[in-house]
């Protein structure tokens, strides 16, 4: 990855966190919030692969624990995890699949408000199931609006032509 | 294939699979771990601790950021609150719409108690009062149904047999006769009233005296007759009928005396007539009834 790519690749993750804990996070529709960051995560792990997304990742979710005053380290493992299945996802079945956005996005949006929801509750917080359940179904839809726009834009920005796991050589056996 | 030769990558400018992956799983695992670290770290640490400390610091590094974005987003969140109070209004329209709907039939319902309280406060009363026949008893009875068409003199109320209500039991209200009990059923009991043309009742003028029968009139539906009075009685405009009562010694009018049954509007006679047309408005309200008193004789008083 250029310093460049690297460059514009912190910046969206940057802009991205403050975004959503500072403008999104108040914004309720249909009883829940659109998560622009994660669907910016799992577009960067698409198109910058596992370690990128991983990495983007853990740092995205260390500026919205540092900005919230939260647990220091719970949304960074989280989004940690989230990237880098996304990122895998997208090295492997979902590679150049049209769908692959949409699918990673709805699929990790659920997974991520289930894991948010028993991480918690692991770490002896006081949290009603319902009320962070039941915003995951209508999460699941406004980040799948979102997922198409998103990943256009975060493609253009940190595309830089050829993924990191792409075969980028032939090995012949001889 | 042999032979044939195989340009090979430079070693160390392209990472093998393994090695690649292997770096991924490091890098990844290592994050983990440093997330729980930081996990224990922030639980495990006082307030004053050095995370929090440094977790203040960056808060109050990324404040800045957080006020651009929030003024650069403020734009976007006023309109998108501008079209949800749109959504919340029509919605708000409804429910009120709803309610208003709601709290109009409760009007509708609390008027109609009030004058039913009026009613029935009347009708006690007129039980309470003079005119009331002694030996009989009241029987308070809602209005619940009237039968349809112009030339059914009738209503039913919600007391029948199992009340004690029998056929010609006399209907009353506390401004006077209604009619008679036509028809009973265990629960139930239809009234023909005054100006029904099957009815008559024997009734006295009380100023003069005179006697007659009260019927239906010719004129029209709401207004009676008092028939059967000879030319010679005097009768006026503006005196009181009421019901005569009369007893022979087998037979008894079915209407206690002494109830009125109205007011004599217009008085006249003719030459080919025997008697005097004399024109009674009653003083029940027959088209607007709510609620009547059905008069049940005493045990000790029947004859």
């Amino acid at each position: 990855m250029s310093p460049s790519v690297a460059a514009r690749l912190a910046g969206v993750v940057f802009v991205g966190s403050i975004f959503q804990v500072s403008a999104i996070s108040s914004v309720r529709v249909l009883g829940a919030t659109p998560d622009l960051l994660l669907v910016v995560l799992v577009s960067v792990a698409l198109v910058r692969g596992a370690l990128a997304g991983a990495i983007a990742g853990f740092a995205a979710g260390l500026i919205v624990d540092v900005a919230t005053l939260g647990t220091l380290g719970l949304v960074a493992l989280l989004l940690t995890l989230a990237g880098y299945w996304a990122g895998r996802y997208g090295e492997t079945t979902g590679r150049d699949r049209a769908y692959a956005p949409l699918l990673a996005v709805i699929a990790i949006t659920a997974l991520y408000g289930i894991a948010a929801y028993v991480l918690t509750f692991m770490l002896g917080e006081p949290v009603s199931a319902r009320g962070a359940l039941l915003p995951v179904l209508p999460g699941m839809l406004l980040n799948a609006v979102l997922a198409y726009p998103v990943h256009t834009a975060v493609r253009r920005l940190v595309g830089g032509g050829e993924r990191t796991q792409r075969a980028r050589e032939v090995e012949l056996l001889v | 294939m042999l032979g044939v030769s195989v340009r090979r990558p430079a070693a160390g400018r392209f990472p093998s699979r393994s090695t690649t992956a292997l770096r991924r799983r490091v890098v990844v695992g290592a994050l983990v771990v440093l997330a729980l670290v930081l996990i224990t770290f922030s639980f495990r640490q006082s307030e004053d601790g050095p995370v929090a400390s440094a977790q203040g610091a960056a808060a109050s590094a990324l404040r800045p950021f957080e006020i651009a974005a929030e003024r650069v987003a403020q734009p976007f969140r006023d309109a998108y609150a501008w079209v949800d109070s749109l959504f919340a209004a029509r919605s708000d329209a409804k429910r009120l719409k709803e309610e208003n709907d709601q709290l109009r039939q409760r009007v509708i319902q609390n008027q109609f108690a009030v004058r039913e309280n009026a009613r029935l406060r009347g009708l006690l009363d007129f039980r309470d009062g003079p005119a009331y026949p002694r030996d009989y008893q009241g029987l308070g009875a809602s209005v619940i149904a009237r039968p349809a068409g112009a030339f059914a003199q009738a209503i039913v109320v919600a007391v029948g047999a199992k009340d004690g209500v029998a056929v010609n039991a006399p209907v009353v209200t506390e401004d006077g006769l209604v009619g008679l009990v036509t028809r009973v059923t265990s629960s139930t009991a239809r009234v023909t009233l005054l100006t029904d043309e099957q009815l008559a009742v024997s009734a006295l003028d009380v100023n003069s005296n005179a006697a007659g029968v009260v019927r239906h009139g010719r004129a029209s539906a709401a207004t009676l007759i008092l028939d059967r009075v000879p030319k010679e009685a005097i009768v006026e405009v503006g005196d009181t009928v009421v019901t005569a009562g009369w007893r022979s010694s087998k037979l008894a009018s079915l209407y206690p005396k002494g109830i009125p049954i109205g007011k004599v509007t217009s008085v006249g006679q003719t030459d080919t007539d025997p008697y005097k047309q004399v024109q009674v408005t009653p003083f029940a309200s027959l088209s607007a009834l709510d609620a009547v008193l059905v008069l049940v004789r005493k045990a000790e008083s029947l004859p």
